[in-house]
Formats: C-alpha cells, sequence, structure tokens
C-alpha cells in the first residue's frame, strides 16, 4: 500500500497538557480499509492521539488529516466522516438502545427511511435485535459495547475509531466484540483504528503502531513485529539467578534479563537448545518455559518492562512445568 | 454546521428523560404544591394583606416563578450529568455547531419549565383567582421569556462545574436565594434596604413582577412593583446576553 492510499497522516504530532508533553512528536499513517493498532501502556497517549485525531482535543504542533481533511481547520469535514467509540460508556441509559440508534441518526442528519433499515441491519449484527425496545441501563457491559459500536457505524463512516473497546469486558466478550467489529469491517469496508492494552488483541490488526511515553517506538504488522524477535522467549527460575546468568553469558553467548524473579532471554530454535541448556547449567533450575514471541515480548524487548506491570507478571506464565503455559506447550 | 434536526432530538430526548424519571416529574408536580397549600394556606390565615387579594394568591406568581426557576436550572445538571456520564463526547463528535446543542439544551430547557408552569396555571380558578384567555397566553409569553433566561443562566454556568456536587453548592448558594429575594412570597419593598439591590439584579424578580401583573388583580398591598414593560426588557436584555455567554463559554470548554 502507498502513501496515497492513506486515510490518516499524522506528522509531527505533540500535544502538551500544562506544559508537560503527553504526545511527543508522533507520525503515522493508516491506510484506507485496514485495521490499525495503537498499543500501549496505561497514560502513553493513546486516549489523546484518538481525541485528537476526533476533533476533540486541540494540540500543540504537528499537522493532523483525517480522510484529507485538516482535524484544525476542517473539523467538521472530518467529523462527518468518522464514527467513534469511546474509552467510557457513552450511552444515555434512560433511552432504549433503537432510542440511542435514532438520537444518533438525527445527530448525523440521516435520512429517515435509510435509517430505519440500517438500524435494523445493524442491531441484527450486533446481537442486539430482540433487545432493541429495552432502556440500555438494564444492559450488560457487553451489551453497551456492542450497542455503541454499531452506533459508530449507523452512519457509514469511513473510518471506525475505537478506544479501547474491550476494557472490562470479560475474555469471552472480548472475543466477541472483536469478531463483529472483523464482521463489520468486512461488510462496511471501513477503516479501523484502535487502541488497546491488551496486548493478544493486537493480532487482529493488520498494523500495529507500539506506542510509549507518548512516541512510536515500532510501527509494523504483528507477524513482522515477532519476527525482529528471532527464535523464542525462554523464562528461567534457578536457585542462584546471578550465577545463571554469568554461565548464560559464558557457555551460550545468551544474555538474559531479570524479570520478577528469574531470566528471561531470546534464542533461536529454543525447544532443541532446552537439553542443552540443562546440561551446560552448573546451577539448579526450578522451572523453565518457553514462549514463541508474542506482541508482549516485542514490548518488553523494546521497552525493557511489561505492558502491565501489576496484573501481567511472568509469574502467570510459570507455574512450574506442569502450568498453563509451562514447557509442553512451546511445541505445540 | 447548524442542524435543525439536531436540535430537535435534543428537545425529544430531553422530554423522554423527564417523563421516563418519575421522581422527578413527581417532586417538580409537587413542590409547589406545597408551597401553595401548605406554606400559603398557612399565612393566608396570619397575614392580613388588605383588600384585594389573599396571600395565597398573592404567592402563585412566586410559585410559578419558582417551578420555573428549579426546572430550568435543572438543565444546568443535565449537562453536567451529560459531561459524568459521556452522553455529551456522542453529541460533541456529531458533525453539528456547538451553538446547536447550546440551542437544543436551551429549547428543551425552556419547554420543559413552560410545560410545569403552565400546568400549574390551571390550580388559579381553584384560589379564585380569574385567568382568561388573554391572561393565560400572556403568561405563556411571559414565562417562556423567563425560562429562556434562566435556562441561559444554568448552561453558563454548566461548564465550569466540574461534578455533580458543585450542583448542590449553586442550589444553595445561588438558587435558592433568587427565589427568596425574588418578591415570590413577600413584596421586594419588605427586604431589608442594605440587601435590596439583591433583589434588583436578580431576573428572577421581574420575571414574578411581571406575573404578577397578569395573575393579581389590582389593588391591595401586595401587587407588582415595577412597570411590566421593564420587566420584559430586563428580562429579555438578560436572556439574549446569557445565550451570547452560554454559547461562548460552551465552546471554549466544553
Ligand atoms: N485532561 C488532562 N489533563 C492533564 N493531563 C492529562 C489529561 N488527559 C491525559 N493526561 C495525561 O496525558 C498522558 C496520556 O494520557 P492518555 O489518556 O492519552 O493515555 P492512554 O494511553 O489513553 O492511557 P489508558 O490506557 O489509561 O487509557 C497521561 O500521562 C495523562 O496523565
Ligand atoms: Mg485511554
Amino acid at each position: 500500500m502507498s502513501e496515497n492510499n492513506s486515510i490518516i497522516k499524522v506528522r509531527g504530532l505533540v500535544k502538551k497538557y500544562n506544559g508537560v508533553e503527553a504526545v511527543r512528536g508522533v507520525s503515522f499513517d493508516v491506510y484506507s480499509g485496514e485495521i490499525f493498532g495503537f498499543l500501549g501502556p496505561n497514560g502513553a497517549g493513546k486516549t489523546t492521539t484518538i481525541n485528537i485525531l476526533c476533533t476533540l482535543l486541540g494540540y500543540d504542533s504537528g499537522s493532523v488529516a483525517v480522510n484529507g481533511f485538516d482535524c484544525r481547520k476542517s473539523s467538521h469535514e472530518v467529523r462527518s466522516s468518522i464514527g467513534l467509540v469511546f474509552q467510557e460508556i457513552t450511552l444515555d441509559n434512560q433511552l432504549t438502545a433503537y432510542e440511542n440508534l435514532k438520537f444518533h441518526s438525527y445527530m448525523y442528519n440521516m435520512e429517515r427511511k435509510t435509517t430505519k433499515i440500517r438500524i435494523e441491519e445493524l442491531l441484527e449484527v450486533v446481537g442486539l435485535t430482540a433487545r432493541r425496545n429495552d432502556l440500555v441501563r438494564e444492559f450488560s457491559g457487553g451489551m453497551k459495547r456492542r450497542l455503541e459500536v454499531a452506533r459508530g457505524l449507523l452512519h457509514r463512516p469511513k473510518v471506525l475509531f475505537l478506544d479501547e473497546p474491550t476494557l472490562g469486558l470479560d475474555p469471552q466478550t472480548r472475543k466477541h466484540v472483536w469478531s463483529f467489529i472483523e464482521k463489520t469491517r468486512k461488510k462496511f469496508g471501513n477503516t479501523v483504528f484502535m487502541t488497546t492494552h491488551y496486548m493478544e488483541e493486537a493480532d487482529v490488526c493488520g498494523r500495529v503502531a507500539i506506542i510509549d511515553n507518548g512516541k512510536i517506538i515500532a510501527c509494523d504488522s504483528p507477524e513482522e513485529l515477532k519476527k525482529s524477535m528471532k527464535g523464542e522467549t525462554i523464562y528461567l527460575k534457578t536457585a542462584d539467578n546471578e550465577r545463571a546468568a554469568r554461565e548464560l553469558k559464558e557457555k551460550f553467548k545468551l544474555e538474559a534479563k531479570v524479570i520478577d524473579g528469574g531470566l528471561s532471554f531470546n534464542v533461536a530454535g529454543g525447544e532443541k537448545f532446552i537439553p542443552r541448556l540443562f546440561e551446560g547449567m552448573g546451577v539448579e533450575i526450578n522451572s523453565i518455559s518457553l514462549k514463541r514471541p508474542s506482541l508482549e515480548d516485542v514490548f518488553i524487548h523494546l521497552t525493557g518492562r511489561e505492558i502491565r506491570e501489576e496484573t501481567a507478571s511472568p509469574r502467570s506464565r510459570t507455574r512450574g512445568p506442569g502450568g498453563p503455559r509451562g514447557m509442553g506447550r512451546g511445541r505445540g | 454546521m447548524f442542524s435543525y434536526k439536531a436540535v430537535y432530538v435534543i428537545v425529544m430526548r430531553e422530554f423522554k428523560r423527564f417523563f421516563r424519571q418519575r421522581g422527578r416529574f413527581i417532586v417538580s408536580m409537587v413542590r409547589p404544591l406545597i408551597w401553595l397549600f401548605i406554606v400559603g394556606a398557612g399565612f393566608t390565615k396570619i397575614i392580613d394583606v388588605g383588600e384585594g387579594a389573599d396571600y395565597i394568591q398573592f404567592i402563585l406568581p412566586g410559585i410559578v416563578g419558582m417551578t420555573i426557576l428549579f426546572s430550568s436550572i435543572f438543565s444546568t445538571i443535565s449537562v453536567v450529568w451529560d459531561r459524568e456520564f459521556g452522553f455529551l463526547r456522542e453529541m460533541l463528535v456529531a458533525p453539528v455547531s456547538r451553538v446547536t446543542i447550546v440551542v437544543g439544551k436551551l429549547l428543551s430547557g425552556t419547554a420543559l419549565a413552560v410545560f410545569q408552569g403552565t400546568l400549574l396555571l390551571f390550580i388559579a380558578p381553584i384560589l379564585g383567582l380569574d385567568v382568561g384567555v388573554t391572561d393565560f397566553l400572556a403568561m405563556i409569553f411571559l414565562m417562556t421569556m423567563l425560562a429562556l433566561a434562566i435556562t441561559a443562566l444554568g448552561l453558563f454556568v454548566a461548564p465550569f462545574l466540574t461534578s455533580l456536587e458543585g450542583f448542590n453548592v449553586i442550589m444553595n448558594f445561588i438558587v435558592l436565594p433568587m427565589f427568596f429575594l425574588s418578591g415570590a412570597l413577600f413584596p421586594i419593598s419588605a427586604i431589608p434596604r442594605a440587601i435590596r439591590f439583591l433583589s434588583f439584579i436578580n431576573p428572577l424578580s421581574y420575571g414574578v413582577d411581571s406575573f404578577k401583573h397578569v395573575l393579581l388583580p389590582a389593588g391591595g398591598r401586595l401587587t407588582p412593583e415595577m412597570p411590566i414593560v421593564l420587566d420584559i426588557a430586563v428580562i429579555a436584555v438578560f436572556a439574549i446576553i446569557m445565550t451570547f455567554s452560554a454559547a461562548i463559554v460552551f465552546d471554549k470548554k466544553k
């Protein structure tokens, strides 16, 4: 895909809050029809960037264009080209699902006839036809989310923005929401710009930009990003990590990082490497696990830390060899 | 871009919400009745207002004013509420101008207030006040003016309130004094001289006074205190200034 195919064009974007830079010189393109993901930890500047793209927020320098319109000069045209699902729920609880959609159709000056057909169609797609006349107040989190995505698509926007669309949903519902974001994109051919801090979700994206601390540190397809990792990640717990790290360096020429009381390093042909490791190491190995590189590993590799420090520590990957993500899985 | 359709749907939404919030609807209907038939009836027994009108009749214009005041100010909540619950962003990101949203909120706040004020007017005959068709139409006009002015004031204040807590402060330090100082319950001339200027900068005073012109029989001690032309002029100017201020502030602060 080429540059002239880009539907979002951001160059040198800087946004300051009270003098502190939240977005620090970000540039990227989103191509027409793709799913583009913004991946980053809390406070990275994802929402800030989305709000700027949606003309809800001004910026300090750089240039931002959506669908060929400048976000500052032609905010009206930009707003006509986009649909938006915010990080927080923004439905009216005291209206029904149908009324929320109808409100939207009036705000976007849609024709009465097409509105009716499209509302029915979208309610069907998101599986809420039976609940159309229920107050949104009575909906579960997942249902609200689905309704919001339907609303975001109602006026057939060129670009659908999704700010953490699956935040706070259980894994099953998250999958569900994704499957029909995919489904609707195939059906309507809109571009999707989404943010998430669930690394595994970014796999649905055609391309992802990894953003940290207001800067894009990598931008490519998930496959390419993972390939750049070379080999597999091995996570090791030993009786003496310091000595183990030294031995790894001396005997195998491997640089290990200390993460959460264990060692982590990348090695090509990881499965074959493990037996050699057991032979060669003088330190007692308590547990070991091997993982194909995920986007999370890419993130750790690029930043030297985990995306969600508090929740996803390596501990969850290494409940001993029998653990859910233990040794056996690497071969699968 | 200004959009009539958007204004229409914003107004419709506010009406739907109003009727769905049972509690709010009932409170807004019962509060004026409490004032009239408990406070008003009680004081009627002990206050001799001379010939012309009974005390309970005298306060009807003030209670209509209060109903409009409370109802209009409620549109402030509706903006703060929409912001707290995120719905405001759904409106802000739509391809309509900010002015559209302000106008929608202004009209819905005004219409709801006039609607409630009108219901109250039907009590007038029970109190022995004679309200003819012309009086009724004049009241609708005057109530609309006052409701516009106060709703605009509410919309002007709303962007400065960062939470619903702020609204309590407004209620106690602005709305209640506005009511008590408006001449609704006793003539402005009875208010201590030192704070009487507060009555004169209070838009509600002019609204209530204009209602008295229409609703109260001439004579007695409890008649209007200002010329009706002045009442209308002050409210109109206030409404216009507040509407523009609200639109500007709303655009700046969201
Ligand atoms: N209104 C604001 N005023 C001041 N600082 C802000 C404001 N909004 C965001 N920030 C700061 O800007 C930075 C980026 O915030 P942003 O909300 O864009 O992050 P995010 O990537 O969306 O995070 P999350 O995953 O938590 O949603 C943070 O450091 C935040 O504290
Ligand atoms: Mg965010």
